[in-house]
């Protein structure tokens, strides 16, 4: 018999090592494999028992269980995994592999297509490489967008003794989890999509910074790049092709700012995680001052599958400027939360109820905030956005990594406002001055409209926009779109007070 | 990482701060490890990494206090993270963190009486789908209510 329990740490958070054990106590015999999660979070820990080659699932599983998992009795029984709505729905690309495979098994890698994007692109020039990056159209995955392409063909045409590829896994913003999955579940992918960006821009040499809260995300990667070396993926001859790459796990240290790409190679390079000004762009003076492409852990991981399928079978999806798949990560105050890969263009409407299935409280939404904590809060009345990055500008928002936190009408937003806030002034390296005062500054503008101040309000946008036009990077530069955006959609919340008061 | 306080070796400091000289960019690793073997970065460490750097005293603070990680004291025997960033409030995580911080007559940051447990304020732990969140030293647990907090810090000996 053989059974799949996923070892990602929103199943272990759900109690996935009490249903092993149970497993192992009551079948003795089964074969346990651990493998990453299948996005439905909401289903955790999900058992999988193989049946005549075809997974059948068992979701919300307790020790209880395990007996009517085993006999075929269970009421929590949910049918073949491929044929739930939720896994048939999706586009499975950078996320194909992630709750099928063991992830540290190359060889379950390698059966379900891994290194075929690697040994095309070691059969291709460097510019090539680039080149098929390019017709991709794959944008940054982190936030920004930034053709990936574009950021490649810099430092690939940049001259330099040294160049560097650097994974940004400093995964901080709320509602965000992919690159924890994808790490916990799939590290190969990581591993094999920085190899093929160092082999395309001429890098010898990688970093992973992984934040140091994701302890389990840290264990996968560095056992991954062990055991990728040892089999000859990683080293002086990748593959036996005769080029170098090899790559380091590197922890962070806590500091939120760090997710943002200059500060990270300050951090990298043991200084504080403080922003530096751009230009010198990383691309050409990144890492210890040489060409460094720093990429977000999803784009780096959608690089394999991308030229195992080829560029354009990856274009053919999406809208607009907004090519391939995007991993939306339905969170918070929602009854089905989890993660779901698609082509871009679904809207926000269906995604909060179509796919989260509304409320976990119940209760009417009140508010969505999309991309993290420097996201803008979307009311009910956008639900008809489409999800792409000039969609969303254009709504007044961003998508960002395309994490959603969901909110339901219990939900007081000045008090998020003042938390945004809040949150600014607990992370602000401290570089530029509208954001290390502004954001002290804003939680006590926002306690005064919260005591009924008529004059606070103005003051408010006027701080907020020297705050965006002020700071060097999102976090002083983003965090008034959610205090702006709680504002303008939800003014009762900041005027009821106000009368109170009077 | 939560460690009762060591004695300070510095042998130990030596052998650590050595074995990641060698790297690019050693100062954060060579932290880590110090705080991993000594539960926090004891003062003894800071000589030695500014000679082995070629750093200045003032770089070293500076460093160790950008960080929300490291430690100049040591914490209690476990640490209790509580996020509480977005995901987390919007199922009533802050109502908890409040309720659980006044229980214990503790702040954020706060070791309870016995040294047992010092509670931490976490920004996301990537558990956003099954909020609230908490982490016991490094072990993760969603879906937490005031009941489950007590279990845990039941289970910390608070």
């Amino acid at each position: 018999m053989k059974i799949y329990v996923p070892m990602d740490s929103a199943a272990k958070a759900l109690g996935a090592e009490d249903v092993v054990a149970a497993l192992r106590a009551a079948a003795p015999e089964a074969q346990i494999v651990r493998t990453g999660s299948r996005g439905m979070i909401w289903l955790e820990p999900l058992v999988e028992v193989e049946i005549d080659g075809v997974r059948h699932g068992f979701g919300s599983t307790e020790p209880s269980d395990v007996a009517g998992i085993l006999d075929g009795t269970s009421a929590k029984a949910l049918g073949p995994v491929e044929e739930l709505d939720w896994m048939k729905r999706q586009t499975r690309l950078t996320f194909a592999r992630v709750g099928v495979v063991d992830p540290l098994s190359l060889a379950d890698y390698q059966a379900h297509g891994g290194l075929a994007g690697l040994r095309r692109a070691l059969a291709m020039t460097g510019q090539e490489i680039v080149d098929e990056v390019k017709a991709s159209g794959l944008r940054g995955r982190g936030g920004a967008g930034f053709p990936t392409g574009i950021k490649w063909q810099t430092v690939h045409d940049a001259e330099a003794p040294q160049k560097y590829i650097v994974c940004n896994a400093d995964e901080g913003d709320s509602a965000t989890f992919a690159d924890r999955m994808v790490m916990e579940g799939d590290p190969f992918t990581l591993i094999e999509g920085m190899t093929i960006a160092g082999i395309g821009v001429g890098a010898t040499k990688g970093y992973v910074y992984l934040r140091s809260e994701y302890s389990d995300a840290i264990a996968v990667m560095t056992r991954a790049v062990e055991i990728a070396r040892a089999e000859g993926l990683l080293g002086a001859d990748v593959l036996g092709s005769g080029r170098a790459f090899d790559m380091e796990i590197r922890k962070g240290a806590g500091a939120y700012v760090c997710g943002e790409e200059t500060s990270l190679l300050n951090s990298l390079e043991g200084k504080r995680g403080v922003v530096r000004a751009k230009p010198p762009l990383p691309a050409l003076e990144g890492f210890l001052g040489r060409p460094t492409v720093v990429n977000n852990v999803i784009s780096l991981a959608t690089v394999p599958v991308i030229f195992e399928k080829g560029a354009q079978a990856y274009a053919d999806f999406g809208l607009g400027r907004s090519r391939g798949t995007v991993t939306l990560q339905i969170a918070g105050n929602v009854a089905r939360g989890g993660l779901f890969e698609t082509a871009f263009g679904i809207s926000l409407g269906d995604v909060v109820n179509d796919l989260g299935g509304g409320t976990l409280s119940g209760r009417p939404v009140k508010a969505v905030q999309v991309g993290g904590p420097l996201g803008a809060y979307m009311p009910v009345s956008k639900f008809d956005t489409p999800l792409g990055y000039e969609e969303f500008d254009a709504a007044g928002g961003l998508i960002g990594h395309a994490g959603l936190t969901v909110f339901d009408d219990t939900t007081d937003m000045l008090g998020m406002a003042r938390f945004a806030m809040e949150f600014c002034a607990v992370e602000s390296c401290g570089k530029c001055t509208p954001c290390r005062i502004g954001a002290v500054r804003g939680v006590e503008t926002i306690d005064r409209i919260a005591q009924g101040d008529a004059d606070a309000l103005p003051l408010l946008a006027d701080l907020c926009d020297t705050m965006k036009d002020g700071s060097l990077c999102a976090l002083g530069g983003f965090t008034p779109f959610p205090v702006m955006s709680a504002v303008t959609h939800f003014p009762d919340d900041f005027a009821r007070l106000k009368e109170a008061a009077e | 990482m939560a460690q009762p306080a060591t004695a300070i070796d510095v042998d130990e400091i030596a052998r650590i701060i050595d074995a990641h000289t060698y790297l690019e960019g050693p100062l954060l690793p060579m932290l880590h490890a110090l705080q991993e073997a000594f539960g926090y970065i004891p003062e003894q460490a800071h000589a030695p990494i500014c000679y082995a750097l070629n750093i200045t005293r003032a770089e070293l603070h500076g460093v160790i206090t950008f960080y929300h990680d490291f430690r100049e004291k040591p914490a209690g025997r476990h640490v209790l993270k509580i996020c509480r960033a977005e995901a987390c409030q919007s199922v009533g995580a802050a109502a908890m963190a409040d309720a659980l911080l006044a229980k214990l007559g503790l702040d954020w940051h706060g070791t309870t009486a016995n040294g047992a447990v010092t509670i931490e304020p976490v920004y996301c732990l990537g558990l956003c789908a099954c909020a609230p969140a908490a982490m016991v030293d490094d072990r993760v647990v969603g879906r937490v209510d005031a009941a489950k907090l007590d279990k845990l810090l039941a289970e910390a000996g608070a």
